[in-house]
């Protein structure tokens, strides 16, 4: 029973109730991953789960036996920081920040989503192509709530990095 | 959370026979399960983990339909190939619903088990019929701005909150379900959930050790598939009122009107009745608002939720309206 998390192999926590939130910020002191609401609502939680994003406050720890779970700080390092990393901080796209690591680690997942060709809620069409306009990434990104309200920020973050994506 | 014995099903039968048992509940996405468990409404003694068995394939039928898997996760369904090109309705009413990360975890049997999202349903300091048989609702004198307005009861008036099983009321889809014996029955998706009558805690058929393992759609049919839903926000809300349509004309007139409703209801909302007045007729706006007398003639509110009879009868227009090339 193991867990790989950033390129590192643990143990499953022996409490069932441990949520994959728990275990990485009180058991494995990884508090990258933040706590909001605690109830899957807010996005603060967001993890990336071979690759797709999921809210790790619902989610128990021991459902995740042999998966490989990527947080904020298996993204990049304030050395070595990914795209999405250095272009939050160019456009100033938090205040307080609390919310900042889910919003990139589920920014992350939905440029892959973009990429694949999967439609959202804001498509007009269910066949692609999509673009990474603003109406697209402000319903993609809905599940990542900013109470201090940086979205314009966050917006221009993802979408400098889209543009930049599109152009390699 | 209340502490619980955790179980890994390896295999099907195994699940079956480990959730026989009245306090052991199956999971697999898990998205509204934990959530209940950490507000204590729901503390089942035994977990069963069901999300590795092998019931996530998306198959076409011999049929021509679809078959998708209970563990199929509501993104793998959306993005379907056959899913966009055949059933946008359905794609387009998983959407609709919760935020991606939610959708990556969410299954397809899950989905159709989620719980109403009443207040007083997932707060256990009020008096809840469906939590706590015969401690009351609070929603009937209370806060009732979610509420239902079809198929009520003295009992309770909590809504169905989801949108997939919206789309496959319309669609004619039917829930495959095993027991622990091996057996396996089908339902339809339009008799799956129940009205809450003097049971308000039952949300549907599935008895004890009963497990859904597919979903079954019918061969796509010819014709318009919408889905419209009216939230308070653009996004990631729950419905006030959601209409899918199944709808097809011939020389003019109506040759298909399947109608499914949400956020009105203990259940999705099918009522034939409605394709049989809409059936051979050539839409107008009387016709539509015709429609909308025959599905709300039974409706009642309970204060705060009063809106939604009217926003149903608007949203059944719009929805025909634009499902016909009319012009309101």
């Amino acid at each position: 029973m193991a867990i790989t998390i950033n390129s590192q192999t643990y143990d499953l926590p022996d409490d069932p109730r441990t949520t994959l939130l728990d275990f990485l910020r009180h058991d494995l002191g990884l508090p990258g991953t933040k706590k909001g609401c605690d109830h899957g609502q807010c996005g603060a939680c967001t993890v990336l789960v071979d690759g797709m994003r999921i809210n790790s406050c619902l989610s128990l720890a021991a459902m995740h036996d042999g998966d490989h779970v990527t947080t904020i700080e298996g993204l990049g390092t304030p050395d070595a920081p990914s795209a999405l990393q250095r272009a939050f901080v160019e456009h100033d796209g938090y205040q307080c920040g609390y919310c900042t690591p889910g919003q990139i680690c589920s920014a992350t997942a939905m440029l892959q989503e973009i990429a694949n060709g999967w439609p959202s809620d804001a498509s007009e069409s269910l066949d692609g192509p999509v673009e990474a306009s603003g109406a697209e990434i402000r319903e993609r990104m809905s599940g990542n709530l900013c109470r201090c309200g940086a979205y314009a920020n966050i917006v221009a973050a993802i979408e400098d990095v889209a543009a930049q994506e599109d152009a390699a | 959370m209340k502490p619980f014995d955790f179980q890994r099903a390896d295999g099907l039968e195994h699940a079956a026979q480990l959730c026989a048992d009245q306090d052991s509940k199956p999971i697999a996405g898990g998205t509204n399960l934990i959530d209940l468990m950490k507000l204590q409404v729901e503390t089942p003694e035994t977990l069963v983990d069901i999300h590795r068995l092998p019931l996530g394939r998306i198959d076409e039928t011999d049929e021509g339909g679809l078959r998708i898997g209970a563990l199929a996760t509501n993104t793998a369904t959306a993005v379907h190939e056959r899913v966009r090109s055949d059933y946008p309705l359905l794609a387009r009413a998983i959407l609709a619903g919760a935020s991606q990360q939610l959708r990556n975890k969410a299954t397809t049997g899950g989905n159709l088990c989620q719980r109403t999202r009443c207040y007083y349903f997932m707060n256990i300091d009020q008096p809840c019929n469906k939590r706590e048989p015969g401690s009351g609702c609070g929603a009937l004198e209370g806060i009732a701005r979610l509420h239902a307005v079809l198929g009520t009861s003295d009992q309770c008036i909590a809504t169905y909150p989801g949108d997939m099983a919206v789309a496959m009321t319309a669609l004619g889809a039917t829930v495959e379900i095993a027991d622990a014996k091996g057996k396996s029955r089908s339902v339809p998706v339009r008799d799956f959930h129940c009205l809450p009558g003097d049971t308000p805690w039952r949300d549907n058929v599935l008895e004890e050790g009963e497990i859904i393992t597919a979903v079954i759609l019918p061969p796509p049919v010819a014709g318009k598939q919408l889905y419209r839903k009216v939230r308070e926000r653009s996004s990631y809300a729950f419905a006030m009122v959601s209409v899918a349509a199944v709808v097809a004309l011939e020389d003019g007139r109506f040759s298909r009107a399947d109608l499914a409703f949400g956020a009105l209801a203990h259940k999705p909302w099918h009522d034939p009745r409605l394709s049989a007045l809409l059936l051979g007729k050539e839409p107008s706006a009387k016709l539509f608002d015709e429609a909308a007398e025959v599905l709300l003639d039974s409706a009642e509110s309970h204060g705060e939720n009063a809106y939604k009879i009217p926003l149903a009868r608007r949203t059944l227009a719009a929805v025909l309206a634009e499902a016909t090339g009319m012009e309101l």
